[in-house]
C-alpha cells in the first residue's frame, strides 16, 4: 500500500496543452488523454474563461477541476498547460517558455498567424519537445537542428 | 501570408485557409468549406490516381477543417495510404490526421498497423519517430498487442539513433499506461535503469520518465535506479552554469532533468547505502546553497528554472522527513520567498510550508512566520494565494497560536470570497473546539462564526456547539447568556435562531433569574423570530416552547395560546401541526412530574467507538495538517474525556446527528443521536461482509473492476463521468451489492433493494485516508430525457468524513417510464486541499424493476408468438467473454430479475425466462430465450417485449453480461 500511495505522487502527465488568442480560437490544442469531442470543447471554453480573467498580479497557475493550468501569456496567446495538482508548477512554467522560443526560432519571430497556416508543422514541434504527456526533449539547439533536417526533407 | 511566402507549404492549402479566415460570417464559412468538401470527394473519387502531394494536400486541408470543429466522414484511407509513402512530408501529414482524428477507432487502427510495423523496421530514424510518436500519439490496445514487444527491444538496441531512444522510451511508457499487463519489462528492466547513465542528456529526460513511472508501479525491481539518479543528479548539481551546453536554460544546469531525478528518487525511502544518502543529503544542501548565492542572470528564466529545481528538492526533503536540518533550511527558504515580489513564488512558499508545518521537525519553524502569513490573508489580490495563506494557518495552528489565528479567521470571513467561506467556516470550527483551552471561548467563536457567515454554517457545526454545550455543565450558563445576547440583534441568522432555541429551551433557566432575561423575555424573544423561520426551526422552536412550560410554569398560558393559534395547529405543514397539538395536548393532560420526567434535560451526547478507533489508526497522511502535532499529548478535554481528541468527537457528531426534521429535543425517543446510528451500523456490517468475500472472487474470475483498475483512476478524469463508468454499470446488471468504485482515497460500496417500481439504494462512502476529506458533498443527477423516467431522490451527506469513517447515503428511486441511461453521481471533496471531483454512473438499470412471472411451456410459446412484430424483438449474437458454466449462467440470468423458466425450450441447452418491468407508466412483459453455443463459444440472445425500447435495452444490457 506505501508503495501504490508514493506512486500516486509521482505517477503523473500532462493532461493537455492548448494555445488560445484572446478571443477564445484555439491555435493549438494537444490531448494526452482521452476525451470524447464535447469534452474538448467544453474543456477549450472553460480554460480560456478561467484564464483570460487574471491579470499580472496573478501566480501562473490556475486550480482547474482535479488539475491545475500553468499557463503564460505571449502578446495575444495564451499558451497553457494542464498538469496534475502536486506536479511542478514552475518547471511546466518554464516548459512552456522553451517552446516558445523554439517557436520563435523556428518561425523566425513567430506571430499567430503563423501557428495557423502551418498549424501541421507546430504538431511537429510540440512531438518533438513532449511526448506521452512528458517533457521528452528540452534542449533548443537539439529540437532545432531535428526540426530544419525534417524541413530539408521532401 | 507567412507559409506561403516561406514557399515550403502546400500553396492550396494556404491559399484556402487565407480563404476562411476572409469569411466575414459563419455561414460564407460553411459554404465555403462545403465547397472545399465536394471538392476534395471527387478528386478521391475521381478515376484519375492522385499524386502522393495532392493526396497530401487534401489530407491536410481535410484536417484543418476538422481543427475547426466540423466533422470528417471520408479521407481515412487516403490518409493511410499516405503512410506507405516514401516521401516523409506525406508520411507525416497522413500520421497527424491519424492521430488526431482517430480516437482509437478500432477498424482504422489494424489498418495502419501493418505501416507502422513497415516503418518501425525500416531502420530510418526520422520514419521510426514518426511511427513512435503516432503509437505515444494514439496508445490504444491494440496497438499495445502489436508492438509492447517491438519497442523495448529498440529501446535498447546498442544501434538506435537517439531521437529514437527517447520516442521509444515515451511511447512505452503511454503504453504501459493504457495497457499494464501487455507490457512486459522482465529481461529488459536493468538495461532500461542503465539508460540513466546515457551520454545523451535527452534521452535521460525521457527514459527517466518511464523509469519513474515503472518504479512507482514496482519499486522493487527497479531499485537500482536510485544509486544511478544520485550520482546523475550529483554530476548536474555540481557542474558549472556552463558545462552542459545545449542543456544548459539560462545559467542554471539541466532543470528539468534535475526535477525529474529528484521526483524519481521521491518514489522510494532514503538510501539505505551510506555513501549513496550522503551523496545525495550534499546534492540537497548544494541546491539549498545555490537558492542563496547572487543571480547570474536577473531574467525570471533563470530564477524560475533554479526555483523549480528548488521546490522540487524541498519535496523530496519532505517526503524523506528525517533530515530536521534540511527540513528547517528549506523551512527559512520559503520563509524569504514569502514576501518576495513574484506573487508566483509567494504562492508556492504558502503551499510548499503547508506540508512543512505537518512535519514534527519544522512546524516550529513554520510558526516563526505567522505574521506573514496573516499578512498574506489580508493583503494578497489573488484569491487562490489568500486560500493557501488559509491552508497554511490551518496548518501552523497549535495550542499556542489557536487563538490569534482563530480570531484572524474570523475577521478575514467577514470578507472572504464566496468560494473558500464554506471551507474556512469549517477550518474555524476545527480549531475552535481542538484548540479550546476554556469553553467560553469556544462558544463566542461558533456564535460569532454564525453571526458572520450563517450561511456557511453547516449542520453539523450547529448542531456540534449544542453537543458540547449539553456534554459540560460548566458552560451552560455561559452559552445560555451569549445566545441570549446574540438573539438581541434585530436580524440574526436563522442557525443563531436554532441554537438559541435549543440552548434556552434546555439551560434558559439559568438565567432567568435576571429580570433581563425572564421567562418571559426569553419566550418573546424566541417567538419574535418565529416567523421569519423555516420550518425546521420552527419545528425546533415549538420543542423549546414546550420545554419552557416545563421549565417556567408561568410561561405555560402564554404558549398554549401560541399552540393552539390557527396558525399552529391548523398549519399546512403536517410536522408543524402535529407538534402543535401533541405539544398542547401533552402541557394540559399530563402532570407535573410526566411532564418533567418526558422534556428532562438531554442526556450526554454519546461518542461513536468507531470513530476513536479510527484517529488511533490516524497517522501522517500527504496532506495532513499540523494541527495532529499535538494528537495524544495534552488536548481535547472539551468533551469530559481526556484522551478522546477533536476529530474523534467531530466524526462522532456526523455520525449520530439527527436529520433537520429529527426531534432535537429527543421527545420520541429519549436519545435522538442514537436513533441514527443503530440501522446505520448494521447496515455498514453488511456490506462489509457482503463486499469481502466478492471483492476476492472478483479478483479471480469476471469481476475484474477491482483487480485491473490502476489505482489512480480517479484522480486522472475531471468531473465527467469517468471513461469505465460503463463498465461499472455493466457490473451491477446482474447484483444488487458490492463495491462501486474505489480508488486510492475513496471505497464506494453499495447495496440496494427493489421492489415493483420502486428501489431503495444505499452508498457507503469510505474514506480509506487517514486524514479527513473536507466539504464531502454528493449529487445524484438524472440527465436530460432521464429526468422525466427517474424520480430519484436523495438526502445530502455531512459535510465532513474523517480519516477511516464511512458515512451512508440513501437515495430513493421511483420508475415512472422505461429509460436507457443511467442516474450520475457526483461525488466532491477536498482532501488535503486539492478538489476531488469524480462521477460515475449509478447502476440504476432497467431490469432492476423486473419482477419474476412463471409459466408453463404452452403459455410462453403462445406468448412468444403474440410478440411477433420485428420493432418488438431485440436479437444479439455474440462471442463468449468468460466461461460459459451453467451455474453461472443461471445465477447471472436469475440476478437480471427474471424467472428461469425450466423444461420451456425443447433444446435442454437453452435458457428461457419471463418477467415483467414495473414502471409508473406501464407494465411491460418481456420474455428472453439465450442459446449458447458451447463448440462456438457464442451466444445468441432474443428478447422480445411488448415495447421496442425494452427489448432493445435489456438485450444490450444482458449481452455485456456473458
Amino acid at each position: 500500500l506505501v508503495a501504490t500511495g508514493v506512486g500516486a505522487k509521482t505517477y503523473r502527465r500532462i493532461r493537455f496543452i492548448l494555445i488560445q488568442n484572446r478571443a477564445g480560437k484555439t491555435r493549438l490544442a494537444k490531448w494526452y488523454m482521452q476525451f470524447d469531442d464535447d469534452e474538448k470543447q467544453k474543456l477549450i471554453e472553460e480554460v480560456h474563461a478561467v484564464v483570460t480573467v487574471r491579470d499580472a498580479k496573478h501566480t501562473n497557475f490556475v486550480e482547474f477541476r482535479n488539475f491545475k493550468i500553468i499557463y503564460r501569456r505571449y502578446a495575444g496567446l495564451y499558451f497553457c498547460i494542464c498538469v496534475d495538482v502536486t506536479d511542478n508548477n514552475l518547471a511546466y512554467l518554464e516548459g512552456i517558455h522553451n517552446f516558445v522560443e523554439v517557436l520563435n526560432e523556428y518561425f523566425h519571430n513567430v506571430c499567430e498567424l503563423d501557428l495557423v497556416f502551418n498549424f501541421y508543422k507546430v504538431y511537429t514541434v510540440v512531438d518533438e519537445m513532449f511526448l506521452a504527456g512528458e517533457i521528452r526533449e528540452t534542449s533548443q539547439t537539439k529540437v532545432l537542428k531535428q526540426l530544419l533536417m525534417l524541413q530539408s526533407l521532401e | 501570408m507567412p507559409a506561403v511566402s516561406k514557399g515550403d507549404g502546400m500553396r492550396g492549402l494556404a491559399v484556402f485557409i487565407s480563404d476562411i479566415r476572409n469569411c466575414k460570417s459563419k455561414e460564407a464559412e460553411i459554404k465555403r468549406i462545403n465547397k472545399e468538401l465536394a471538392n476534395i470527394r471527387s478528386k478521391f473519387k475521381g478515376d484519375k490516381a492522385l499524386d502522393g502531394y495532392s493526396k497530401k494536400k487534401y489530407v491536410c486541408k481535410l484536417l484543418f477543417i476538422f481543427l475547426l470543429g466540423h466533422d470528417i466522414d471520408f479521407g481515412h484511407m487516403e490518409a493511410v495510404n499516405l503512410l506507405s509513402s516514401n516521401k516523409y512530408t506525406e508520411k507525416q501529414i497522413g500520421y497527424l490526421f491519424i492521430s488526431v482524428l482517430v480516437n482509437s477507432n478500432s477498424e482504422l487502427i489494424r489498418l495502419i498497423n501493418n505501416a507502422i510495423k513497415n516503418d518501425l523496421s525500416s531502420r530510418n530514424p526520422t520514419f521510426m519517430c514518426l511511427a513512435l510518436h503516432c503509437i505515444a500519439n494514439v496508445g490504444s490496445r491494440e496497438m499495445a498487442e502489436a508492438f509492447a514487444g517491438e519497442i523495448p527491444r529498440i529501446l535498447v538496441a546498442g544501434d538506435t539513433m537517439d531521437s529514437v531512444k527517447q520516442s521509444a522510451a515515451l511511447c512505452l511508457l503511454r503504453l504501459y499506461k493504457a495497457s499494464p499487463d501487455l507490457v512486459l519489462m522482465g529481461e529488459w528492466t536493468s538495461r532500461v535503469v542503465h539508460l540513466l547513465n546515457d551520454q545523451h542528456m535527452g534521452v535521460v529526460t525521457a527514459a527517466i520518465s518511464l523509469i519513474t513511472c515503472l518504479s512507482s508501479k514496482n519499486p522493487d525491481e527497479f531499485k537500482t535506479c536510485v544509486s544511478l539518479a544520485v550520482s546523475r543528479l550529483s554530476r548536474i548539481v555540481s557542474s558549472a552554469s556552463t558545462d552542459l551546453q545545449d542543456y544548459t536554460y539560462y545559467f542554471v544546469p539541466a532543470p528539468w532533468l534535475s526535477c525529474k531525478l529528484l521526483r524519481l528518487l521521491q518514489c522510494y525511502p532514503p538510501p539505505e547505502d551510506g555513501a549513496v544518502k550522503g551523496r545525495l543529503v550534499e546534492c540537497l544542501e548544494t541546491i539549498l546553497n545555490k537558492a542563496q548565492e547572487p543571480p547570474k542572470s536577473k531574467k525570471v528564466q533563470h530564477s524560475n528554472a533554479k526555483n523549480a529545481i528548488l521546490f522540487e528538492a524541498i519535496s523530496l526533503i519532505i517526503h524523506y522527513d528525517s533530515e530536521p536540518n534540511l527540513l528547517v533550511r528549506a523551512c527559512n527558504q520559503l520563509g524569504q520567498f514569502l514576501q518576495h515580489r513574484e506573487t508566483n513564488l509567494r504562492y508556492l512558499a504558502l503551499e510548499s510550508m503547508c506540508t512543512l508545518a505537518s512535519s514534527e521537525f519544522s512546524h516550529e519553524a513554520v510558526k516563526t512566520h505567522i505574521e506573514t502569513v496573516i499578512n498574506a490573508l489580508k493583503t494578497e489580490r489573488d484569491v487562490s494565494v489568500r486560500q493557501r495563506a488559509a491552508d497554511l494557518l490551518y496548518a501552523m495552528c497549535d495550542r499556542s497560536n489557536a487563538k490569534q489565528i482563530v480570531a484572524e479567521m474570523l475577521s478575514y470571513l467577514e470578507t472572504a470570497d464566496y468560494s473558500i467561506r464554506e471551507e474556512m467556516v469549517l477550518k474555524v470550527a476545527i480549531l475552535a473546539e481542538k484548540y479550546a483551552v476554556d469553553y467560553s471561548w469556544y462558544v463566542d467563536t461558533i456564535l460569532n462564526l454564525i453571526r458572520i457567515a450563517g450561511d456557511y454554517v453547516s449542520e453539523e457545526v450547529w448542531y456540534r456547539v449544542i453537543q458540547i454545550v449539553i456534554n459540560r455543565d460548566d458552560v451552560q450558563g455561559y452559552a445560555a447568556k451569549t445566545v441570549f445576547e446574540a438573539l438581541q440583534a434585530p436580524a440574526c441568522h436563522e442557525n443563531m435562531v436554532k441554537v438559541g432555541g435549543y440552548i434556552l429551551g434546555e439551560f434558559g433557566n439559568l438565567i432567568a433569574g435576571d429580570p433581563r432575561s425572564s421567562p418571559l423575555v426569553q419566550f418573546n424573544l424566541l417567538h419574535s423570530k418565529f416567523h421569519l423561520c423555516s420550518v425546521p426551526t420552527r419545528a425546533l422552536l415549538l420543542s423549546a416552547y414546550i420545554k419552557f412550560i416545563n421549565l417556567f410554569p408561568e410561561t405555560k398560558a402564554t404558549i398554549q395560546e401560541v399552540l393552539r393559534s390557527d396558525s399552529q395547529i391548523r398549519n399546512s405543514d403536517v410536522e408543524l401541526q402535529q407538534r402543535a397539538v401533541e405539544y398542547l395536548k401533552l402541557s394540559s393532560i399530563a402532570s407535573t412530574d410526566v411532564l418533567a420526567t418526558v422534556l428532562e434535560e438531554m442526556p450526554p451526547f454519546p461518542e461513536r467507538e468507531s470513530s476513536i478507533l479510527a484517529k488511533l489508526k490516524k497517522k501522517k497522511g500527504p496532506g495532513a495538517v499540523s494541527v495532529e502535532l499535538e494528537d495524544g499529548k495534552e488536548r481535547g478535554e472539551l468533551n469530559g474525556g481526556g484522551d478522546r481528541g477533536g476529530d474523534a468527537a467531530i466524526a462522532a457528531s456526523n455520525a449520530s446527528t439527527p436529520s433537520p426534521s429529527a426531534d432535537l429535543l429527543g421527545l420520541r425517543s429519549t436519545a435522538p443521536a442514537s436513533g441514527a446510528t443503530p440501522s446505520a451500523g448494521s447496515l455498514l456490517v453488511d456490506v462489509f461482509s457482503e463486499a469481502g468475500p466478492s471483492a476476492t472472487s472478483a479478483g479471480v474470475n469476471d469481476d475484474g473492476f477491482l483487480s485491473s483498475a490502476p489505482p489512480t483512476v480517479a484522480s486522472e478524469d475531471p468531473a465527467p463521468p469517468l471513461p469505465e463508468s460503463d463498465e461499472l454499470l455493466n457490473k451491477f446488471v446482474c447484483k444488487n451489492n458490492g463495491v462501486l468504485f474505489e480508488n486510492q482515497l475513496l471505497q464506494i460500496g453499495i447495496k440496494s433493494e427493489y421492489r415493483q417500481n420502486l428501489g431503495r439504494m444505499y452508498l457507503f462512502y469510505g474514506n480509506k485516508t487517514s486524514v479527513q476529506f473536507v466539504s464531502f458533498n454528493t449529487t445524484v443527477s438524472c440527465p436530460g430525457e432521464l429526468q422525466s423516467q427517474l424520480n430519484v431522490q436523495t438526502k445530502t451527506v455531512e459535510p465532513l468524513v474523517e480519516g477511516g469513517a464511512q458515512v451512508q447515503q440513501v437515495i430513493n428511486i421511483e420508475c415512472l417510464t422505461d429509460f436507457i441511461d443511467a442516474p450520475l453521481l457526483n461525488i466532491k471533496f477536498r482532501y488535503g486541499g486539492a478538489l476531488q471531483n469524480i462521477s460515475l454512473k449509478l447502476p440504476v438499470t432497467i431490469n432492476k424493476f423486473f419482477q419474476p412471472t412463471e409459466m408453463a411451456a404452452a403459455d410462453f410459446f403462445q406468448r412468444w408468438k403474440q410478440l411477433s412484430q420485428p420493432q418488438q424483438e431485440a436479437q444479439k449474437i455474440f462471442k463468449a467473454s468468460h466461461g460459459m458454466d451453467t451455474e453461472v449462467l443461471k445465477a447471472k440470468l436469475l440476478g437480471l430479475g427474471t424467472a428461469l423458466l425450466e423444461n420451456v425450450d425443447p433444446n435442454p441447452e437453452n435458457y428461457v425466462c419471463a418477467g415483467v418491468i414495473q414502471t409508473k407508466a406501464q407494465q411491460v412483459g418481456c420474455l428472453l430465450r439465450l442459446e449458447p453455443n458451447a463448440q462456438a463459444q457464442m451466444y445468441r440472445l432474443t428478447l422480445r417485449s411488448s415495447k421496442d425500447t425494452v427489448s432493445q435495452r435489456v438485450c444490450d444490457l444482458l449481452a455485456e453480461q456473458f
